[in-house]
């Protein structure tokens, strides 16, 4: 998927981006001109129609049947593909890895500067945007060296393709850092952690059971990213020729492109559907508590 | 701050301003009810309420802000209830974030004029003069974001002001500051209001704002308008149970009512109008009208005592567990202490009671 | 209104042990402890992401045999091919850029003016948090899908308008079909980046400039426009260097050739190697990183201007 290795989501963006920020208007009440009402709808149509005409069009190319019929063989056929089937399977444990490695990486480090380094805030901020300058196709060049010491002296270990984590959870740092911070600032996490550090608290139990229980919506965000990356990853995977699923979505192509286009619909689905899962799961609570703070007119 | 002579004309003595039955519904929530109200030229409205009265509904909706979904708004006579915000000619202070961020103070202010066609150096004095008005002369080349909260509502004010408009609109635009600059301000703000002589419709939910600058105080509930009248008849004689509760301090304390007038603490008192007037009552009854003695053998007893500056206020429990609050000038409170035992007693001011 | 209570006897203030930074004595070795805990993600740092950055840096600036030089860098300048990818990258990357930062503002546009937990905008959001990863192979074959040889449109456009337009399906690789496979990934990322400026423009301003006699466009033109100016321009650097690190699309779909920068640096590590030539590649790579960092130098700059005024 990383046709854009460094696609900084909701990285560089204030606050976390769309994905992590709510709205602040006011909105209804207001008197809508119908030139801007229309204006509205067009845009609407228009950009969706664009985004939404590629979908529809594997959609339909990958349910021809023979003689202009639908049919579904392509999606029967690729639950049975070896290749692929071995692709996703890589591809979800790369995930997996990822996002385990990812969070231990990154949430405490990002607690501890928040609660207990401050100054040190900055510098992990500049090392996670730092992707962002060094795209994957740059970085696969500079880690050849690495993983050809890692396929000579880590064993099977070393030369699998789950090595591949290593690297994803680099790129997603810079979304992941993003959308972690941004539930982190919301929840004033110093003043909790005081609080709870007065009530006798140790660090180990307020990291665990008075911040990290109120940055959920920030970590399921930041996994998910982390998720849909991996397994949207082309560029490493391919020039360090290991066989994930985009590798083998790619290669599939060349042979039979129903099936690839059917495979890549799939992924797609599944990562929209993962997102508005995580999304609800994550946001609902936030929203409730929100309203309840409006002050009624 | 000096107050120099107006830059701007007064227009005469204002406009009025008359809300016709209005009902608005957000939803299911019945947000205008029947809101009427005659405002007439020149006077200072104070509409006061709870969270979700409907207070600033009324007033977005004389500002355009706000549709309505029956009713009318008059202006001068003339019905604007259709006429959309940018031709309604009103200046509107909101109650914070309202000043645009990329501009300085100055061209805050010119932004009317420079949309009406004024030309650069005319709206440039313009703007200055207003900024002078207000007391932030010297911060003319200044952005919001330099600026205290305090000074940003008087940039407001000014840019409010700076188009003439026929009438002047608040928005709870002291509700976001701290409490001294909020007392100033408000000061200055009644200060001009009548130097100018413009209509105005103030909303609050605080009621020292509201008594202390309103011609005339409405008191809103539900979309209701319970009451409106001079900040002394509020106070002294309410109308309803909602506006003696509502505003200022009031002790419940128990009592009998019969034929118009009731009986606390071995005190006869007038009841007002709307009151319950038979049987077992509470009669609501202010802090200052509440007289508290030290003596040897008093059935009450002082539980603590809080000094104001100029005033104290006592919180006394009665020999019926009832607890009360007095207010008495500082020379007044003497020696009471809190464990002190007292006599207490009730002025014959009239009071409103209620049933329960 | 504050009262001091004359009345009940004021509590001791609660120790605060463990807040401050410990005692006197022991106050430098806490802090020194402090730092310990975030060795283990500066070390992770350095191993997969500055390590591989200074090989690809240092390979770049020596020979085979390590001793410096600026031949590879050089070459950078010297060889048409490659100064014909990096060029057409660029203007790759500028063309859908813009066209992704116009798209995709007019649709953040359109969500941020409906209803703030409306199901428009969650569905949008998310669909643009998917999209926008959505590049490379996945989004190559959906072109093809709909634009190649058998595509619905090419087959539409055949069958039932009788147009032969789009049968030649090479155009999908020249300019024109790149500049519109890569916007399809920029409209989300625009979409995403851009949507936070577009809500944190205060209701209270438009009000403000409606109540001083304004219209829609005098809003738009004096204070909407110039508040979201730096954001704007911001996102558009974003997005230029989402381009033109791209590389998975690009792959996917040209076959023949490397016209573009990412290109060459994939088939510098592919093919044979070139005597004297061995580290072009990673002076291709780092050329590629001096182009991006000095974009995200100025975009860094930028965000700090915008969010001075908008708090």
């Amino acid at each position: 998927m990383t046709a854009s290795p460094g696609a900084p989501l909701s990285a560089a963006a204030p606050s976390g981006g769309a994905l992590v920020a709510r709205p602040k208007g006011v909105g209804g009440g207001r008197r809508a001109s119908p030139l801007q009402r229309s204006g509205r709808i067009a845009i609407l149509v228009v950009v969706i129609g664009y985004l939404g005409l590629p979908l529809f069009a594997m959609l339909e190319f990958s349910t021809r049947g023979n003689y202009g019929s639908r049919s579904l063989d392509s999606y029967a056929a690729m639950l049975n593909n070896q290749d692929l089937i071995d692709g996703v399977t890589t591809s979800l444990q790369i995930a997996v890895l990822t996002v385990v490695g990812m969070l231990l990486l990154l949430v405490p480090t990002m607690v501890w500067t928040v609660v207990r380094v401050p100054r040190m805030r900055r510098v992990v901020e500049f090392l996670c945007l730092l992707p962002l300058a060094i795209p994957a196709i740059v970085l696969v060049v500079g880690i050849g060296p690495i993983y050809r010491w890692m396929g000579q002296h880590l064993g099977a270990v070393g030369a699998s393709p789950l090595t591949l984590a290593f690297i994803d959870i680099v790129l997603c740092l810079p979304f992941a850092y993003r959308a972690i911070d941004s539930s982190l600032r919301s929840i004033d996490s110093a003043t909790l952690a005081d609080a709870s550090r007065s009530l006798g608290a140790g660090w180990p139990r307020t990291i665990f059971q008075v911040i990290l229980p109120n940055i959920r919506a920030g970590v399921l965000s930041a996994s998910v990213l982390a998720i849909a990356l991996v397994l949207g990853e082309y560029t490493i995977s391919s020039l360090l020729s290991f066989n994930t699923l985009q590798v083998a979505i790619y290669l599939l192509g060349g042979r039979d492109p129903f099936i690839s286009v059917a495979v890549s619909l799939s992924a797609l689905v599944f990562a929209f559907i993962l997102l508005i899962v995580i999304a609800r799961v994550g946001g609902g609570g936030r929203r409730d508590q929100r309203e309840v703070e409006e002050p009624a007119t | 701050m000096t107050v120099a002579s107006p830059a701007i004309a007064s227009n005469g003595h204002g406009v009025g301003v008359t809300f016709e039955d209005m009902h608005r519904w957000y939803g299911s929530v019945h947000a205008l009810n029947g809101l009427s109200i005659d405002i007439a030229p020149g006077e200072f409205i104070a509409l006061l309420g709870p969270s979700g009265c409907g207070k600033t509904t009324a007033l977005r909706a004389l500002g355009g802000l706000d549709e309505v979904d029956q009713g009318r708004i008059l202006v001068g006579g003339k019905d604007v209830t259709n006429v959309p915000t940018n031709k309604r000619n009103m200046g509107i202070v909101f109650q914070a974030y309202s000043l645009f961020p990329n501009m300085t103070a100055r061209d805050n202010v010119a932004y009317g004029l420079r949309l009406r066609g004024v030309d650069t150096a005319a709206r440039k004095k313009k703007a200055e003069e207003m900024l002078e008005l207000v007391g932030l002369g010297a911060q003319a080349s200044r952005y919001p974001h330099q600026m205290s909260g305090g000074q940003q509502q008087r940039v407001a004010l000014a840019r409010a002001l700076a188009i003439e408009p026929s009438v002047l609109l608040l928005d709870e635009p002291l509700s976001a500051l701290d409490a001294k600059v909020r007392r100033g301000l408000r000061e200055e703000i009644r200060r001009i209001q009548i130097m100018i002589g413009i209509t105005t419709l103030f909303v609050t939910h605080d009621q020292e704002e509201a008594l202390a600058m309103g011609d005339r105080v409405g008191v809103m509930s539900a979309g209701r308008l319970e009451q409106i009248a001079a900040p002394t008849e509020l106070y002294d004689r309410p109308k309803t149970r909602f506006v003696a509760e509502f505003v200022g301090l009031t002790n419940r304390i128990p009592g009998t009512a019969a034929s118009g007038s009731v009986t606390i603490l071995g005190t006869n008192v007038p009841l007002l109008d709307g009151s319950a007037n038979s049987g077992p009552v509470f009669a609501l009854v202010r802090p200052e009208n509440i007289r508290v003695v030290a003596t040897q053998d008093g059935s009450a007893r002082v539980v603590a005592v809080s000094f104001l500056g100029s005033l104290c206020r006592a919180q006394v429990t009665l020999p019926d567990e009832t607890l009360v609050v007095a207010q008495m000038s500082a020379s007044e409170a003497g020696d009471l202490q809190p464990g002190t035992s007292v006599r207490v007693s009730v002025l014959p001011s009239p009071v409103f009671a209620v049933a329960d | 209104m504050t009262e001091p209570t004359v009345g009940a006897p004021g509590q001791p203030t609660a120790q605060t042990a463990g807040l401050a930074s410990g005692g006197a004595g022991s106050r430098r070795f806490r802090g020194a402890r402090n730092y310990l805990a975030l060795i283990p993600f500066h070390l992770y740092l350095a191993v997969f992401l500055i390590l591989p950055t200074l090989i690809v840096a240092i390979g770049a600036l020596t020979t085979k045999d390590g001793r410096p030089t600026l031949d590879n860098v050089s070459v950078l300048f010297t060889d048409p091919t490659i100064v014909d990818a990096f060029v057409y990258s660029i203007q790759l990357s500028i063309a859908t850029a813009i066209a992704g930062a116009v798209l995709g503002g007019l649709l953040a546009w359109a969500v941020a003016r409906g209803k703030p937990n409306g199901l428009l905008r969650q569905f949008v959001i998310a669909a643009s948090g998917v999209l926008a990863q959505f590049g490379g192979v996945m989004l190559a074959f959906a072109f093809l899908a709909a634009f190649g040889f058998n595509g619905l449109v090419t087959i539409f456009l055949r069958d039932t308008l009788h147009l032969d337009l789009l049968t030649d399906a090479t155009w999908i690789y020249g300019f024109a079909g790149l500049t519109i496979v890569y916007t399809y990934f920029q409209i989300p990322l625009m979409l995403i980046v851009f949507l936070p400026s577009l809500d944190g423009l205060r209701q209270e301003w438009y009000d403000a400039s409606a109540s001083l006699g304004g219209s829609s466009g005098s809003f738009w033109r004096h204070v909407g426009g110039p508040i979201l100016a730096p954001s704007f321009l911001g996102a558009l650097l974003l997005l230029f260097t989402n381009a033109f690190s791209a590389y998975a699309t690009a792959a996917a779909l040209i076959s023949q050739g490397s016209p573009l920068a990412t290109l060459q640096i994939a088939a510098s590590l592919q093919s044979e190697v070139v005597v004297g030539r061995e580290n072009v590649g990673k002076a291709l790579a780092l050329g590629m990183i001096v182009i991006v960092s000095v974009v995200m130098v100025i975009y860094a700059l930028i965000q700090r201007r915008a969010s001075r005024w908008v708090r």
